[in-house]
Formats: structure tokens, sequence, C-alpha cells
């Protein structure tokens, strides 16, 4: 394979242009008019392509082959640099913003350690698709390949787990791959693009002009659905009888809850949002079941798996949600929209697919359903609801207060919900608190739910919240984590104290990995094999006093009594981060629960209660 | 499963090989042979995967491989419609008792011979797979002492054509 043959205008040449403001710390010139050429250095032209494409925060850390764009970085007036403790809160903090706001989150590291710190962020981002721009320093082209000093291979290490990536050769080509990086992280399917630039590619001179001219032939995403495919999905709709709508974080992406509402309420058709579509529909709605998959909802399961009909909007049917796939809504006709075609049919086959952006699918699917009903009649749903409102009423989301009087995770993390509100954005780690979180705090507005979904990274909540904040530093932002998650990322306090980030986080702290443990429990006869973190019998570390020597405010909650004081105590902080160390007992557990590989049609509601499915009535 | 052929049009650009190479290992799907070179335009390459999956998959990895940002265009190649091609080189045993015999293949087969030396010939032959395979089981016996092939390249037949331009 030959190289690529520069696309850019530029004869840049090693040596500065005398006119160039290439020495350290010198003020860039007032922008000249649009597309006209001027003289930089490539970490200019870097700042300057991030500043013209709109970045305004970006989270890093500098070091030996990323620095000369930290110099430019300095005077910046329109890209605010966040200096992290770690690269991975760097990944994960540009994920909060980016899903907090739906813009670009921007991150930004050295080569070697410091880009391979950003691949777990990176792969979480792919996995949940999140517009993301990486930015790495890499050694001297001269040097590439040679094993030097903090070198390492970044577009090939991040290929399988990137949206797209970039090595780029001429400085010339900075401004192309920036608009380039950005426009492909934030169309089509969002996800991350890296882009790996030699320190002495950041060093030469060069022109920089924007507008830059893209050239991605091979990057043609549909956005249009199909109308025939639409006018087959309306005719379903018509004629269903047992529908429900599984709503994906693809409406999220689509920004498309307005839409979504209003074909709900046009059709009177069930709604079940996923753990990436919390917020997407109102959880007050009469027409929300809840959440689908392993940790769902017995309404929203038990829906899916009778109905005759499934819409799949921006969804993927993953294994969490579908179970066992072959015995996955058995009776179910399947139309399924996605943005990306690959989805489509990959796990389920779909009978009617329909390629196109989320919003455009749904409102053409509101004008197809209104022409084929005349816009009065609605499908006949009464004995389907009846069925979903038994369901509701035998199997309400609940909990029982753990019997040794420990205090209850659930109703700690509930209490949040109740007392912060549906206006704050509430971030999570991974395990039993991400679960109850998504369970028990009502999600009514889109972005106000952000977790990690496909990767299930653990210590994604600090450096999230973060993010968010720095995105929507008006909001109220509550990181719910666990002790096990909170001591992966924590550092991150540091930076929120010092750059003014002043989250909540509600450790909710049962001294163990307990999602581990309540595996241990079930399928491990009881064997917890490491799953004890000392949190609870040693105290180490004391979350109050790690939290204050970070310059968070650490407070502490044992009792039921004192919960809603503590909350309100820690919304009242607002001068610097808040940790709050909510002493929980080891041995609640999350319900209900299909276990891993087997049928949905297996749904337990709590320990060993399994809804009888098979005696239902099911609706004709 | 069923050999499928794709070709492939792909920018010029580093790294597009392994991204496409890559996407098949991570996938799980099988590559039974990859061919590789420039085309009429310098701009864009060609690359023609043999892949060995029923039509689901098959779906699955033309989808897939869309979805990378330096694939153009992919077209599944009947071989009905198309020109299938192998280039094989084979050095066979082959002294003064049976060069004649040997010989004989060659030119049964329209290869051409195009290294002699006393005790071997190094043989070369371009056709199917079907034609390739023929080929060795006849030159087997005599003795191979090394074997190369290209992977297959393959052309639509008739006038029509697959460029990078067409889909712009």
């Amino acid at each position: 394979m030959t190289s690529a043959t520069s696309r850019s205008e530029s004869n840049a040449g090693p040596t500065p242009h005398p006119a160039s403001p290439s020495q350290p710390g010198a003020r860039p010139k007032p922008a000249p008019p649009a597309g006209t050429p001027v003289r930089v250095t490539g970490a200019q032209s870097l700042v300057r392509s991030l500043e013209a494409v709109g970045a305004e925060v970006v989270f890093g850390i500098p070091g030996g082959t990323i620095l000369p764009a930290y110099d430019p970085l300095l005077d910046s007036t329109k890209v605010r640099h966040v200096l992290v403790r770690h690269e991975q809160g760097a990944g994960h903090a540009a994920t909060g913003y980016a899903q907090a706001t739906g813009k670009v989150g921007v991150c930004m590291a050295t080569s070697g350690p410091g880009a391979t710190n950003l691949v777990t962020p990176l792969a979480d981002a792919n996995m949940d698709s999140v517009p993301l721009v990486a930015i790495t320093g890499q050694q001297t082209r001269a040097l590439i390949g040679t094993d030097a000093f903090q070198e390492a291979d970044i577009c090939g290490i991040t290929m399988p787990i990137t949206k797209h990536n970039f090595l780029v050769t001429d400085p010339a080509d900075i401004p192309r791959v920036i608009a380039e990086a950005f426009h492909l992280a934030s169309s089509g399917r969002p996800g991350p693009v890296l882009v790996d630039i030699p320190k002495d590619v950041l060093q030469e001179a060069t022109s920089f002009a924007w507008p830059p001219e893209m050239h991605l032939p091979g990057y043609r995403p549909t956005l249009r659905p199909h109308g025939k495919q639409v006018r087959e999905a309306a005719r379903l709709i018509a004629n269903s009888r047992r529908p429900v709508l599984y709503v994906g974080g693809g409406v999220l992406k689509a920004q498309a809850s307005e839409q979504l509402r209003e074909l709900a309420e046009l059709t009177g058709i069930p709604v079940v949002t996923t753990l990436m579509a919390r917020g997407a529909f109102p959880d007050s709605h009469s027409q929300h079941l809840g959440m689908p998959g392993m940790h769902g909802s017995v309404a929203a399961v038990a829906a899916m798996q009778r109905a005759d009909l499934l819409v799949a909007l921006g969804a993927r049917f993953d294994d969490r949600v579908t179970g066992r796939l072959d015995s996955f809504a058995p009776d179910a006709t399947v139309v399924h929209a996605d943005i990306d075609p690959a989805e489509i049919s990959k796990n389920r086959k779909a009978d009617v697919p329909i390629v196109g952006d989320c919003a455009e699918i749904i409102g053409e699917l509101i004008a197809a359903v209104k022409a084929e009903t005349d816009g009065t009649a609605k499908p006949d749903l009464a004995a389907w609801w009846t069925q979903i409102d038994s369901w509701r009423r035998t199997f309400p989301a609940g909990y029982e207060w753990p019997a040794d009087g420990a205090l209850s995770p659930q109703y700690v993390i509930e209490r949040i919900g109740a007392l912060a509100g549906p206006d704050a954005i509430y971030t999570a780690g991974v395990g039993q608190h991400q679960m109850w979180a998504a369970q028990f705090i009502g999600y009514e507005k889109p972005r106000t739910w952000i977790n990690s979904g496909g990767l299930g990274t653990m210590g994604f909540a600090v450096p999230a919240a973060m993010g968010a904040q720095f995105a929507c530093p008006d909001k109220q932002v509550w990181a719910i984590d666990g002790d096990g998650c909170f001591q992966m990322t924590n550092q991150e306090l540091a930076t929120c104290a010092i750059e003014g980030a002043p989250i909540k986080v509600a450790v909710i702290n049962n001294g163990n990995l307990g999602m581990v443990r309540q595996w241990q429990n079930l399928f491990y006869a009881e064997r917890y094999s490491n799953t004890d973190l000392g949190t609870h019998k040693h105290r180490i570390p004391d979350f109050t006093l790690l939290a204050e020597s970070l310059g968070c405010a650490g407070l502490r909650c044992e009792t039921k009594e004192e919960v809603d004081d503590v909350i309100r105590r820690a919304m009242d902080i607002n001068d610097r981060p808040v940790v709050i160390d909510f002493v929980v007992g080891k041995d609640a557990q999350v319900w209900p629960m299909v276990a891993a590989g087997t049928s949905n049609d297996e749904i337990m509601a709590a320990r060993g209660i399994r809804p009888l499915f098979d005696d239902d009535e099911v609706a004709p | 499963m069923s050999n499928h052929t794709l070709s492939v049009l792909v920018e010029n650009v580093p790294g597009v090989l392994a991204r496409v190479s890559g996407l098949f290992s991570r996938r799980g799907f099988n590559i039974e042979s990859l061919a590789v070179g420039p085309t009429e335009n310098p701009e864009v390459s060609r690359m023609t995967i043999v892949v060995a999956v029923e039509e689901l998959p098959l779906e699955q990895v033309t989808k897939q491989l869309n979805k990378l940002v330096n694939v153009i265009k992919i077209v599944e190649l009947d071989p009905a419609s198309s020109v299938q091609r192998e280039l094989l080189l084979v050095k066979v045993r082959a002294d003064a008792t049976v060069r004649s015999q040997v010989l004989e293949t060659v030119q049964l087969f329209r290869a051409k011979v195009v290294d002699v030396s006393p005790e071997a010939l190094t043989i070369e032959a371009t056709g199917t797979s079907d034609k390739i395979g023929a080929l060795l089981r006849m030159l087997e016996p005599y003795g191979v002492r090394e074997l190369v092939q290209s992977g297959m390249v393959a052309v639509g037949r008739g006038a029509r054509s697959i460029t990078a331009t067409s889909t712009r």
C-alpha cells in the first residue's frame, strides 16, 4: 500500500516562516478572513482547528510528545483545558461532557502510556456510541517503529475500538483531519475518533486555513428512511394487538424524545427504555413499563416476551436485553429502526428494517400511522393493557429492607432521586448501584442519566460526572458510585475540587464488589472469593477522610433516619465537591433478574418468585 | 458454508489492509484468500476477498466492511458472471527421465516453464482455483519442491465496471 497523496494546498517546508508566531508563548494574531491561509506551527494549527470546530473544553494531561500542542493551548481563549489526574479520567470526562450535551467530547494525552490509558474510555465510548475525539502525541516521524521512548502504536491498538483513527504525517493535513474527526465522531452512528500526531508534525511550520475540504469518499451515513419501509411499519403498528416500543440509546442520540412521545401517545403502545435510553421517555408516563433486560421490570420483560410486534428504535438487541436469543420475544414481528445498517438483523432478524436517523424515522412513522388509521382510530390495545397492568400490579418495582437492619442501598438511591429531582444529572459506575440507580431514580428528561452500558466500565461515575458538570455548570450532578468503582478513579475529585466542578458523589458502600458477590451468592454456592474490599471491616480507606484530603466535603450516613438530612446537606454545599459514604448492607441484591444465558421467560421477580407466564391469559 | 467473492474498493491510504483484516479476525469471519493492488484510479485500491460464510453472516461481513471509513464500495462477484483467476508458481522435481512428461502436463494446462535446472522445473500457471488444483494434482507424483500461490483476483464480465466514482 502506498501512502496517501497529500490533498493540501500548502507547501510547508521545514523552516518556520519569518512572520509566523512560532516562538513559545506568542499570542496568536487575530484570525484573518475565513479561508485565507496563515503561517503557523502544526501545534497552532491544531489549537486553531479545535477553536474553529467549536471545542470548548479539553480534558487531558501533557507529556513529552504532546508538549508542543500545550504551548498554544495556554493562549487560547476559546478552548478551556482541564488538567486531569489520569488519562482514563480525561476520556470518561469527555464522555460525560458529550452525553450531557450531545456535543463532541475532547480528550488529549501524550504518546505511549498516556495514549494507552485512553484505551478503556475509547472502548467504552465505542460501545455506547459516544461522540469523542481523542488527540494523542506520537514520537517524531523518524522514530516511529523503532521502539522509541514512550512509543506505542496507538492507531493499531485502537483500531478495533474506535469509529476511525488517523495518524497525521503532514502538518498541512491537521485542519482537514480535525474537521473530519469531529464530523465522523458526531454524525451517523456517533463514536470515538482518535487523532495521533507526531511531535515533529506539531513543531513543523505549515499553513492554516478554515474551513478545510473534507475528503471522506467512503463515508455516507443514511439519515432519511425508506418511505416504503416506514409505511410497512405503520401498517404493522395499526394492525398489532400486543405491540411494544423498544427504545434504545439511539433515540437520545437523535434527540427524538419529543417525537417518541408523540408516536407513543398517538398509538397508545407501551414503551420500554433500555439502560442507555433511560430518560428518553418520562418514567412518570402511564405508558412507560420501565427498563427491559436482565434487571428490567417484570412488566417490561414480560411485555416483550409476549409481544406480537416489537418496534425497536435505536436499540441493538444486546444480550443483556434479549437473554437467550432463541427464546426472545418468540411471537413478535420485528420492526428495527437504526442509523447503523450493521445493527439490523445482527442478532435478531428484522422483518421490517429501517435505516436512518431516529428523529426522521419516528417523524415519518407518525405521519404514516396517521395516514394508515385516518388520523382517528388507534390500534385496539385494551386487552393488552389489561394484561400489562396485571403484571405491573402484581410485580411492581420494589425491594425488601435488609434482614439484618442495615441501611438499604435501594432506599438511599431512591431518596437521592426524590430529593435531587428530575433536573439533576445522574452518573453511575457499574454493578449493583448502577442497576438500582437505573431502577429507583425517576428519569423524566433526556441526558439526565449517564452510565457505562455496553462496556460496563467500573470507575466511570466520578470522571463522567466531572465532565457533565463542566458541560452543565448550573445543574446538580450526582455520581452514584460503588465502593469498588469509587476506588478506581476517585483521584479525579482533586481535579473537580481545583477546577471547580462541585459534583456530589454518593458512595453506596457495601464493603464488597457487590454484583460479583451477588453472583457468588446465587451461582457459586455462597463462596465469596475475593469480593470483600475491607471497606466495612477495616474502614480502609475512610471515604470521608479521603474526600477531605482531595479537597471535598466528606459526609457519612449509616442509618435510615440520617439519609434525607445528609442528602440535603450535600445539596447545600456548592463551593466544592461532596462525597457521602453511605454505609449500606452487603446482602442486598438486584431484582428482578434473568440469569445470564437463560430465557427471559425465566425472569425472577425476586429470589424464588417466578412470575408464571405460562398460566397467564395472553391477550388475543 | 460456501465461498463468496467480494470486490472491495478502498482508499489507497496507510493502514487500510490492517483495518480490513482486523475486522475479519475480530468478528470471527474466515478469509479464504485476499489479494490487493492498485486500480485505474491511483487514490483507490481494490481488494478481492474470498470468504467462506453463509448468506446471513455474509450480510454482516459486508455491512461491517461498509462501516470502515476507508471502504468506498463493495460488490459481490458471482462466479458465473465474472472472471476469477489465481497465479501459481510451483517448483517440480524433473530430471531427464521425467522432464518430457512434466512438460507435456505443462502444455496441456497451458502453463509456462519460467525456470529450468537439471533437477527441477519452475512452472507458472494462471486460472481458476479448479484449474490450479487440477494441475497440482497432476504434478504432485513428480514431487513438488516448493509452491506459492496468489490470492484470487476477479472482475465482472461485460462492459459494466465497478468504480469508486460511480457512487458519489
